[in-house]
């Protein structure tokens, strides 16, 4: 197993335990990730929300520099939404000749030519498909069977591109968090939306998106995420949605590498659990004691 | 030019101006096989908090009525979940419609959709000069574009923990090398072609 890893901005910043603890955890199941050489942002949602032709060309500008890599073939994308950016290019390419020809113009100004032979990966996607539960299971040296998990999708890596899972009642999750033990938690808010940059704009509106996912996920020990704009959402506010609502709405929020690394006994420090704002002692007694 | 240069340099318009008829027309012809059946209104997660229900926007893009559509905060309130547009029994791109109209509410700078528009642009503004977005850059440029003495302290709370986490660092913006330069200009060229 061999990709290109292309961490964006969130992993250098507020998603740094996302990008440690991918890497940690696929080391340790045999995966080399080779970090795209001079990355550049793939405008995330405010290119799509300004400019249609910038949203496609800077996603466009980073797959160009991939296919410039010798030997892999394979990209590899933590985060929801540029994987959507990224994939948006790929899929709209191969059916679109003109645009292919007009985002060429726009890359020849940095001398790069996008030819649409990269392919690009959800880390959710490699997880359950190229490593698969039988090999985490076989790895699981700490099972958390003591635990119900609340998997969490979030929108762009299930929609509108139904790639590895269903969009409309996703499952990709739910063998790979039973391989380390841990049980499900049936609900039907794994594929809804967090608000995404609403929490910035207009926060009233994120909040109450959020509030109903964290209403559902009681009962409960942690939500898992494969996203660092849902994970922000869903931990960031906890104190104020718990406020708003009149109940203690706190719940442990981690992202699926962190969580499936604690099963397979790799250390607190590589999988920067500190750096989680919602970490609760309660659950770290749980699971470290 | 840069993304919020152009911001501060475009003249401020309460309504919609001719230019906007255009744009409008490629939006029409997205969504011309709708069918009111209002799939996409019980699909959307954010209905809830719009003027118009996603299904009367679109009946409003069919007749063309601007004044109406960029009135609404509608638009704005897409949170780009793609529920919709993987429901429509007609499989309309209504997320790309979505957003098409928030490219011309940025582009024409109209006033109703101004905290959305500059967020959008300060993240556009740290992308442009560095190539990646720094994150607390992003943060200030809005704030300081917003002109609101306020604003930072809602945010407070946050950037305290974030920091203290050492996610985000103090980091006062810079000029950084323009990085993103050339491809900003051409599609700023080809755009307007
Ligand atoms: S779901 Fe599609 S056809 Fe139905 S109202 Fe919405 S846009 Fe029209
Ligand atoms: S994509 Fe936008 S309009 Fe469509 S359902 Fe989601 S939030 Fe609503």
């Amino acid at each position: 197993m061999k990709y290109l890893y292309y961490p964006g901005c969130s992993l250098e910043g507020t998603a740094l335990e996302y990008n440690s603890s991918t890497r940690t955890f696929m080391q340790e199941l045999g995966a080399e990730l080779i970090e795209l050489e001079d990355w550049t942002c793939c405008g995330a949602s405010a290119a799509e929300a300004t400019s249609h032709l910038l949203s496609l060309a800077l996603p466009a500008l980073v797959l160009a520099k991939a296919e410039n890599m010798d030997g892999v073939k394979e990209i590899l994308v933590p985060c929801s939404a540029c994987y959507l950016n990224l994939k948006k290019v790929e899929e709209k390419i191969r059916k679109d000749r003109e645009l292919l020809d007009q985002i060429n113009i726009i890359l020849a100004e940095e001398k790069l030519n996008l030819r649409g032979q990269m392919k690009v990966r959800h880390l959710l996607d490699v997880v359950a498909n190229d490593v698969g539960s039988k090999k985490i299971f076989a790895r699981v040296k700490k099972p958390l069977t003591d635990l119900i998990i609340a998997p969490y999708y979030g929108c762009q890596c299930l929609r509108p591109y139904s790639i590895f899972d269903d969009p409309e009642d996703p499952c990709s999750m739910e063998g790979i968090i039973k391989a380390s033990g841990a049980n499900i938690h049936q609900w039907n808010m794994g594929g809804r939306c967090c608000g995404a940059s609403h929490m910035t704009t207009k926060p009233e509106v994120a909040l109450e998106l959020v509030a109903a996912i964290l209403k559902m996920a009681r009962g409960a020990d942690a939500i898992v995420t494969v996203c660092p704009m849902c994970q922000m959402n869903l931990e960031a506010y906890q104190k104020k949605i718990s406020g708003m609502c009149k109940e203690d709405l706190s719940m442990p929020i981690l992202y699926l590498p962190q969580f499936l690394g604690l099963a397979l006994g790799l250390s607190e420090q590589d999988l920067r659990l500190d750096m989680n704002l919602s970490f609760t002692k309660a659950f770290r007694n749980k699971v470290l004691s | 030019m840069n993304p919020l240069e152009k911001l501060e340099s475009e003249q401020k318009s309460e309504t919609a101006p001719a230019l906007v008829i255009d744009s409008l027309a490629s939006i029409r012809d997205m969504v011309s096989a709708c069918i009111q059946c209002g799939t996409c209104t019980g699909s959307c997660p954010n209905a809830f908090a719009m003027d118009l229900t996603p299904r009367q926007l679109w009946y409003n893009v069919l007749r063309g009525e601007k004044e109406t559509i960029f009135h609404s905060k509608t638009f704005s309130l897409c949170s780009v979940c793609y529920y919709c547009t993987l429901r429509c029994p007609r499989g309309l791109p209504l997320t790309e419609a979505m957003s098409a109209l928030k490219q011309i509410a940025a582009k024409e700078n109209l006033a109703p959709y101004k905290k959305s528009t500059r967020f959008y642009k300060s993240f556009l503004e740290s992308v442009y000069r560095h190539g990646r977005v720094r994150e607390m850059e992003l943060m200030t440029l809005y704030f300081i574009s917003m002109k609101n003495p306020f604003l930072p302290l809602q945010f407070a709370p946050l950037g305290i923990k974030l920091m203290g986490k050492g996610k985000i660092s103090f980091e006062i913006p810079s000029k950084g090398n323009g990085a993103l330069k050339a491809i900003f200009r051409k599609v700023e060229e080809l755009e307007q072609n």
